[in-house]
């Protein structure tokens, strides 16, 4: 009897240990981090910052040059502020190395992302700087008396763009430049084969086109074309295909709290339809077949579906290309909303980089950085960048200004600056703003988007891959794509805001199994030598 | 003795690492001997793109590894085959140094020109082969170049053309990314002229970074210069070499 008690009383004793051991670690968890960020009364301006942004431009030499007149112009304005810009090309890159950072502490200080992966960030106690107080502060907000720049007032701030940035009532990033998803159409080849494009595109239209596309000649050329090749519509971003049906059908797709509703009827339906055309050969992906651009510009797609920030790449005439140039074809481009369903209610994304601010131990330092990033949002750096694609700016301000009316209003008078396909579909943007929508933003959001474009990008190869695509095929496949994003639980990880620490670790739950254990186990040794010691009496 | 085995081991590690961009080895002249259900390199050129393909091949050079996928460059004694996104641990992938034999099974597939092969995964066999730089200097500008997509390649005399203009608008004889959008780190992009006929050839960042030779070289070119090179014939809407060696004559 003794030797066990000995034993207990070590175990519990190693089980302290351990537990004191492990106390560090498990202390990690939430209950450290930055403190809340708090605007100072002044901008000390005799001290020097350095602030890191992480910028991300599209394939644009252009963007690049804008970023660094920006800096270049914000640094003369604030000589004791020295920004240092790393590129990315790549928002997924971005986040996962702002994931990867948040970890070690060394996130930059303004960051170009998207309003979902902030959402991700967020579950960092005060990683990300809530910015309603920095847009109405007198001296340092949007358009305040101190800034030293002619920045845009929160009312200059399209409020559609600025709702974006809203994640559970606080905003954590201000827009940057918006686009949607635009239909690029070879309109030569939709005419020869007997169609007529629509004021208004509809799905049935596209397919019955598409379909129409794949008559071949005796030499397996295609009549259309008389190429080796022809794929009539292709879609650059399923996440956003799926998505867009969805919406449009009316169908669910997630709540605001973070929900999955994605593995519904409607978005099997939708699989069907697709596969249907992909079994003719008349649709493929931009990760099955590459950029819809370069199969529009070959005369190989009559409908290629890409941003309107892709504008540069499509028509014959394009600023951009990457094939060689003796593979592009001479035809007229028209661009249009995506296809709709019910044309009189369009709906279509709304997309584009926002800007957030991440919090810093010194509120100097965070000061710092978010007059760079309000400098973003002045009129020459909006209209500039504006310019390099098919964005819009999203201030009032830059929008109604004369230089960006008169930039609009030459559209077609140059194939560089004012090339018409680009001027269009940043028109197009203009057009329909009230016809755009986003998916609602919670800690997984990305992982759905990722799993709407999965189900159709997985359909389309298994139709391609002669496998059979009926309901066991629909169930294992929302099976599959429910496991590989982990959105088995039916709600995702716990809405930001409203829980700021979501599950403990599996390291304090280790720690506080261990500290009862230890508890209970001095109390049982305790209870013994009392009982021992009366027993003696 | 725990250090000194570390150290080893870093050691081992990183000489694999930088294999990829320096000469290989040398081969050791055995003839493949395809396993039962495994393709020959002929019948894998023959099957249809999208069709379910199963290799056997060696590593020659490993491009990438992200969240579970390995992106690589392989040859068996017949031809190549480019291994894009294979399923692959963190583990495997350490395992996957040149001239590992591996049973690939996946799909064909097609990307801009690319014959590659996409959503496999691999088990790893008994042998190895790491193949020599075959010189392809004759064949650029002809269609027989295409024959050997994704073969570890080598071509002489090849002259330094101007790949566009820097900023400053003079020649510039290497861009960070093909517009010179990019910065140091980002893939190098040069042209060179062989035979009457102007190539982009590329410094995959991934498969050669900015601490490799290949790199470093790369950044030191002047327009003119006579070159050789090795790397992977990898596609892009045309043949567009993934270089792992530049030597400056």
């Amino acid at each position: 009897m003794r030797s066990i008690i000995k034993r207990i009383l070590f175990g519990a004793a190693a089980a302290l240990v351990l537990a004191v051991s492990l106390t560090p670690l498990a202390g990690c968890h939430g209950s450290k981090g930055l403190k809340e960020f708090e605007i100072p009364e002044e901008f000390d301006t005799s001290r020097e910052y350095e602030v890191t942004f992480w910028a991300k431009n599209d394939t644009n030499n252009t963007q690049v040059k804008i970023y660094k007149k920006a800096i270049a112009d914000f640094e003369a304005l604030y000589p004791n502020v020295k920004v240092n810009m790393r590129r990315y090309t790549d928002y997924g890159k971005i986040y996962n190395d702002v994931i990867t950072n948040i970890a070690t502490g060394t996130t930059p200080d303004v960051c170009i992302t998207y309003p979902d992966h902030i959402a991700t960030y967020l579950t960092g106690k005060n990683v990300v700087v809530p910015l309603d107080g920095l847009f109405g502060d007198p001296k340092y907000g949007l358009g305040g008396s101190e800034v030293r720049f002619d920045a845009p007032t929160k009312d200059e701030v399209i409020e559609k763009y600025l709702s974006e940035c809203e994640i559970n009532g606080v905003h954590y990033a201000i827009p940057f430049m918006r686009s949607t998803e635009a239909c690029y159409i070879n309109k030569d080849l939709v005419e020869k084969l007997g169609y007529t494009i629509p004021e208004k595109l509809t799905w049935d239209f596209v397919w019955e086109v598409s379909d129409a596309a794949m008559e071949k000649n005796a030499d397996g050329t295609f009549k259309i074309n008389g190429q080796k090749v022809m794929v009539p519509f292709i879609y650059k971003s399923t996440d956003n295909m799926m998505i867009q049906l969805l919406k449009q059908s009316g169908a669910d797709y997630s709540t605001p709290e973070g929900e999955i509703l994605l593995f519904n009827d409607t978005a099997k339906s939708h699989l069907y339809t697709i596969a249907e055309h992909v079994e003719k050969g008349a649709f493929s992906t931009f990760k099955i077949s590459s950029y819809p651009g370069n199969f529009l510009n070959a005369g190989q797609c009559i409908f290629a579906i890409d941003s309107t920030a892709g504008a540069t790449w499509m028509g014959s005439h394009a600023t951009h290309h990457d094939i060689a140039e003796d593979k592009i074809i001479e035809f007229e481009t028209v661009v249009k909303p995506i296809p709709q369903l019910d044309p009189e209610h369009p709906q279509m994304i709304s997309q584009g980089p926002s800007v957030c601010v991440f919090n810093k131990k010194d509120p100097q330092q965070v000061l710092a950085s978010w007059l760079f990033a309000q400098f973003l949002l002045t009129n020459e750096v909006q209209i500039a960048y504006s310019e390099t694609e098919g964005y819009v700016p999203v201030t009032l301000k830059a929008q109604d200004s004369a230089e960006y009316k008169e930039y609009l209003s030459m559209e077609g008078a140059d194939n560089d600056v004012h090339y018409d396909v680009k001027i269009q579909a940043a028109k197009l943007l203009l057009d329909n703003v009230d016809n755009t929508f986003i998916t609602p933003v919670f800690n997984g959001s990305a992982s759905l988007r990722d799993a709407a474009g999965t189900l159709i990008e997985n359909t389309t190869k298994s139709v391609r891959r002669n496998e059979t695509v009926d309901d066991a095929y629909m169930e294992k496949l929302f099976s599959d794509v429910t496991s590989l994003y982990r959105l088995n639980g039916g709600r995702q990880a716990d809405s930001v805001g409203k829980k700021e620490l979501g599950m403990l670790p599996g390291t304090a739950k280790a720690l506080i199994i261990v500290l009862a254990a230890a508890w209970v186990l001095i109390g049982i040794s305790r209870l013994l030598v009392v009982l021992k010691k009366r027993r003696n009496k | 003795m725990k250090k000194f085995l570390a150290l080893i081991l870093v050691a081992v590690m990183a000489l694999a690492a930088f294999t990829a961009c320096k000469k290989p080895a040398g081969e050791d002249n055995k003839e493949d001997v395809k396993g039962e259900g495994v393709m020959t390199y002929a019948e894998y050129v023959a099957a249809e793109i999208d069709a379910e393909v199963v290799v056997e091949t060696y590593v020659q050079a490993k491009q990438s590894w992200w969240e579970d996928k390995a992106t690589v460059y392989t040859q068996d004694h017949d031809g190549a085959y480019f291994l894009y996104e294979m399923a692959c641990s963190e583990a495997d992938y350490a395992k996957l140094v040149p001239g590992t034999k591996i049973k690939v099974t996946g799909h064909k597939s097609e990307w801009q020109g690319e014959v590659e092969i996409i959503d496999a995964t691999f088990e790893i066999e008994e042998g190895s082969f790491i193949a020599e730089a075959f010189d392809a200097t004759a064949l650029f500008g002809t269609d027989d170049l295409i024959k050997h997509q994704n073969e570890f390649f080598k071509v002489t005399g090849a002259v330094v053309e101007a790949v566009g203009q820097d900023d400053e608008g003079n020649d510039a004889a290497f861009f960070y990314k093909w517009d010179n959008s990019g910065e140091d780190g980002d893939d190098l992009y040069f042209k060179v002229k062989l035979g009457e006929n102007v190539y982009t050839f590329t410094v995959e960042s991934y498969l050669c970074d900015n601490t490799t030779e290949v790199y470093n070289a790369v950044k030191n070119l002047k327009v003119g210069d006579t070159i050789d090179c090795e790397g992977f014939l990898y596609w892009y809407d045309g043949v567009n070499p993934h270089i792992t060696s530049v030597v400056a004559k």
